[in-house]
């Protein structure tokens, strides 16, 4: 609960501060419109913004960064979020015809939210979060970033750090832009497996019968076995406690072996989680109904370690999420870009929060002379910087492929 | 739409006797009995064909949204509606030398489009006509002749592409382990070739969602036994685009003064023509009896079926729901004769942990939504069974669905024991009811439990919510388990005023 001691919601004068001299409009403008110029992308874009007291606007659209940018620090918002590209200016939403008026383009977005790991998850609790439990997250993170690539063929990829407790993924390829609510619900239902009401012990039910898995599940089981035994075994120790044990014992399917391993445990209250993996595999190897237990196991593991989504999010172009480094209104941090590749050795505890670039920022100023020196950007004087570079790098990749397409439909010609 | 025309059919049928096989191809309209209808109608049709086309197209479209609402399963679905093909709207396949095959497929074809001008109209009407037609088309295509199916699909293209026997074999291991339903593997035998289409995956997102393709780089890999999927897509995503352009087009049509009174009066048929039962009773019973807030917690006790139950407790042990828990238990209140003042007092005192502010801020907005009072103002209906079944998953720590299916069975009997014993539910009940669990039919167990906890009321096994129906709406089950129990007391009055005036 790391992350609880320095908490503290910031100050209206610290945002305004924040939006004014850091917040990279330029960049989020450049990875939302795909070209330098503003096209319906960026000017037909709802942006949704809570205020001070939980006030909350929707429908609003820009022409231009530098409008954007100016209404920004006029309300001063706790944070914004983005949502979908209309078929008209959202602003101009109500001098529509209700049928003209509909969302076209979407980026497809998914969250991933540490509550719902908060019942296998023994480290915190709520809203707290610490290095351990992301590593929920990095494990989600690697097994969603590699399926879509290979599986869906998406390259712009870019996964956002929440705030506090999740990640947010946002897919800007041409074709995701364009999926329509239905096949976004068919996406979210190829990747999530873990379902099942709170009442269902069994939530993992992707096999048909007692088939193999999808070769979808199958790929995703090997990097996943290993975050089972770093994670879940040895340092969350999921099946220490009884409650954790007797979990266990549920989703194997032989009464017998339940039975035997039950005895073992219950007159055992010191064997460790990995001890007990332990006496199911040898229960296992022993047993004459090995292939059904085989499955089983393949099962628990994808049920503690496979991405639990926020499956609402991804449904429907028109819903709203909370843009890129935003601050978090209750922790102060930025919502910055996380690379997947490093995503292991991302510690939710460093990342800047508002004051403290702030402060870095006043003592850059201090140090430098008041005059002459060729003025860098502010954000390239804080530890934002990095994180925007990563922010730009995503929306130069973005651009290029646009002018690649462009430059070819001219060589039609 | 309907231009003049003027091609001529009369020689096709003498034609017919003579060649039968140089005329399956381009010399007559419709050479094959599936039709994609990518051309409308271009020759003369007289305004009694135009009309009556459309009304055998009507009855047998009626049937199949009945078919729906009465949750009948595909097969039966299918039976019944090639029974009423065969009345109404005969369609015959190529063999059949007796029938008239082209003025058949010429009533088929004006039919379709007839009813594409009169339910291009609304959203509403757009969205139940590609259903409706979708499942006609299944239907047809799968009691189609095997042969002259597949010269259909040599007629159109599909834009898929075959999958060569180098790349098959790149992803052989990956191919074979795509699961397939247990049916469609007996299937296997009859027609597969081992054949693959590669398609972009959002044209077969049905596939996708329960995972019977292989995908790499966003292709999916269709094995031949679904290929009719991406077949059915394509005529989905095909009628879906013409009926948005139809609608935008119709107000600039020179429209016949004639046909729009026909027009109108088929769409209103087809909206008549459903039994939503639930739909309209609703609205009357909302109005009449006027449940109180505070009553709530009471008539959960006595009259609520178990998925209810089941987020009545969860509100009142966690003082919360989450959102698709609030929505559907929140539209089952409100069918049940909760107005929205008594709604917004239940909800209230039911999230006591939270301050008046975050309510009325994140709460009273979702609550007036779903009795109409804002956004979009429509009137929303109650989930039926086969919505709390199909739709929404409950996730991870929801509440809403239904018990009898999103319940592991231990948790399933304690709480069926621990709502229900009250009423009669007894443990020797459970296995007879954790069977048709187990078989998939959860109406059926749910029918049960209602039986069982109102034998007191006089209710036998077998009748049902009356006359042997079976619960298909939550609401249909609280409002029965309340007729019920005021039967009940109204005799209970009649004796005492009967004994009154004999002592």
């Amino acid at each position: 609960m790391a992350i609880a001691k320095d908490q503290e919601a910031p100050s209206p004068e610290l945002m305004l501060a924040f939006y004014r001299r850091l917040y990279p409009f330029k960049s989020i403008m450049n990875w939302l419109n795909h070209e330098h110029v503003p096209t319906k992308l960026y000017t037909h874009r709802e942006f949704a913004f809570t205020l001070q007291g939980d006030v909350y606007l929707r429908y609003n659209s820009f022409n231009t960064v530098e409008d954007f940018k100016k209404q920004v620090c006029t309300l001063n918002p706790t944070r914004f979020e983005i949502g979908p590209v209309y078929s008209a200016r959202p602003r101009d939403k109500k001098t529509i015809r209700p049928g003209g008026f509909m969302p076209l383009l979407r980026e497809l977005v998914f969250d991933i939210d540490m509550t719902d790991y908060d019942s296998i998850r023994t480290c915190c609790s709520d809203a707290g979060i610490c290095k351990r439990c992301w590593a929920f997250i990095a494990a989600a993170v690697k097994v969603m970033d590699s399926s879509i690539r290979d599986q869906f063929g998406y390259q712009h990829l870019l996964w956002v750090y929440s705030g506090r407790r999740g990640i947010h993924l946002w897919i800007s390829d041409k074709e995701a832009m364009e999926l329509t609510d239905e096949q976004r619900k068919a996406i979210v239902s190829w990747i999530a497996v873990v379902t099942g009401g709170k009442d269902s012990h069994k939530k993992v039910n992707a096999r048909l019968g007692s088939r193999p898995l999808p070769p979808s599940l199958k790929t995703a089981l090997e990097p996943l076995a290993h975050y089972f035994g770093d994670l879940i075994l040895t340092d969350q120790d999921c099946f220490a406690s009884e409650e954790g044990w007797q979990a266990l014992l549920h989703l194997i399917p032989d009464q017998s072996v339940v039975q035997k391993l039950q005895d073992k445990w219950s007159s055992d209250s010191g064997r460790s989680s990995a001890q007990k993996w332990q006496d199911f595999k040898r229960e296992v190897k022993g047993s004459s109904q090995r292939p059904a237990l085989q499955a089983a196991m393949e099962d628990i593991i994808l049920q503690y370690t496979y991405p639990r989504l926020d499956a609402e999010v991804s449904k429907h172009r028109n819903h709203l999420l909370k843009a890129p480094f935003c601050v978090h209104p209750k922790t102060g941090r930025i919502c910055v870009p996380v690379d997947p590749d490093q995503v292991d050795d991302f510690d939710p505890e460093e990342v800047p929060t508002v004051g403290q670039l702030l402060k870095e920022l006043d003592e850059t100023m201090a140090q430098d002379s008041p005059e002459g020196e060729e003025h860098h950007s502010d954000s390239d004087r804080t530890s934002l910087k990095p994180y925007i570079e990563m922010l730009d790098r995503h929306a130069m990749a973005l651009m290029d492929e646009v002018r690649r397409i462009k430059r070819d439909a001219d060589m039609t010609w | 739409m309907f231009k003049k025309g003027e091609r001529k059919h009369s020689t096709t049928s003498s034609l017919k006797q003579e060649h039968p096989e140089v005329q399956l191809h381009s010399t007559t309209p419709y050479p094959h009995r599936l039709n994609f209808y990518d051309v409308p109608p271009v020759f003369d049709v007289t305004l009694e064909e135009f009309e009556s086309a459309a009304l055998a197209r009507l009855r047998i479209l009626a049937e199949i949204e009945s078919s729906f609402v009465r949750n009948r399963p595909h097969d039966e679905l299918k039976t019944v509606t090639d029974g009423q093909c065969k009345k109404y709207l005969p369609l015959n396949a190529n063999t059949a030398s007796l029938a008239d095959l082209q003025s058949e497929r010429r009533t088929d074809h004006v039919g379709h489009f007839v009813l594409r001008l009169a339910f291009c109209r609304s959203e509403e009407l757009r969205r139940r006509f590609v259903k409706a037609e979708m499942t006609l088309f299944r239907v047809r295509w799968d009691t189609d002749d095997t042969g002259e199916r597949n010269a259909f699909l040599k007629s159109r293209s599909f834009g898929w592409e075959e999958v060569g026997a180098k790349e098959k074999e790149m992803y052989k291991e990956e191919l074979m382990a795509v699961p397939s339903s247990i049916k469609q593997s007996e299937l296997r035998s009859q027609s597969d070739s081992g054949q693959y289409y590669k398609v972009r995956w959002t044209r077969v997102p049905d596939l996708v969602e329960k995972r019977r393709v292989f995908l790499k780089g966003g292709w999916a890999y269709v094995p031949e036994r679904e290929q009719s999927s991406i077949v059915f897509q394509e005529f989905q995503t095909n009628l879906e685009k013409a009926l948005d352009m139809t609608a935008k087009a119709l107000p600039r049509l020179d429209e016949d003064s004639r046909l729009i009174p026909i027009l109108n009066n088929l769409s209103q048929g087809f909206l008549a023509g459903v039994p939503s039962e639930w739909l309209s009773s609703s609205s009357s019973s909302a109005e009449g009896s006027g449940v109180k807030a505070e009553e709530i917690d009471d008539l959960a006790k006595k009259h609520f079926p178990m998925c209810m139950r089941n987020l009545h407790e969860s509100l009142t042990r966690d003082r919360h729901l989450k959102h698709m828990g609030r929505l559907q238990y929140g539209l089952f209140l409100k069918v049940l004769g909760v107005s929205i003042d008594e709604a917004i007092t239940f909800w209230r005192r039911s999230f006591n942990k939270i301050t008046d502010d975050k309510f009325n801020k994140e709460y009273r907005y979702n609550i007036r939504h779903s009795y109409g009072l804002e956004g979009r103002r429509a009137n929303y209906p109650a989930k039926s069974c086969q919505q709390i079944l199909t739709q929404e998953q409950p996730g991870p720590n929801e509440s809403h669905g239904c018990p009898y299916r999103h319940f592991s069975e231990d948790n399933l009997q304690s709480a069926l024991l621990a709502s229900y014993s009250a009423q009669g539910l007894k443990t020797t009940d459970l296995p007879e009811i954790m069977h048709t669990v187990r078989a998939g039919h959860y109406h059926v167990a749910c029918t049960r439990v209602f039986e069982i906890t109102h034998s007191r009321g006089g209710v036998k096994k077998g009748e049902g919510v009356g006359g042997g129906e079976s619960v298909t709406h939550p609401n249909q089950y609280a409002a029965r388990s309340r007729e019920l129990e005021k039967a009940k007391q109204e005799k209970a009055e009649n004796d005492r005023d009967a004994m009154l005036v004999d002592g």
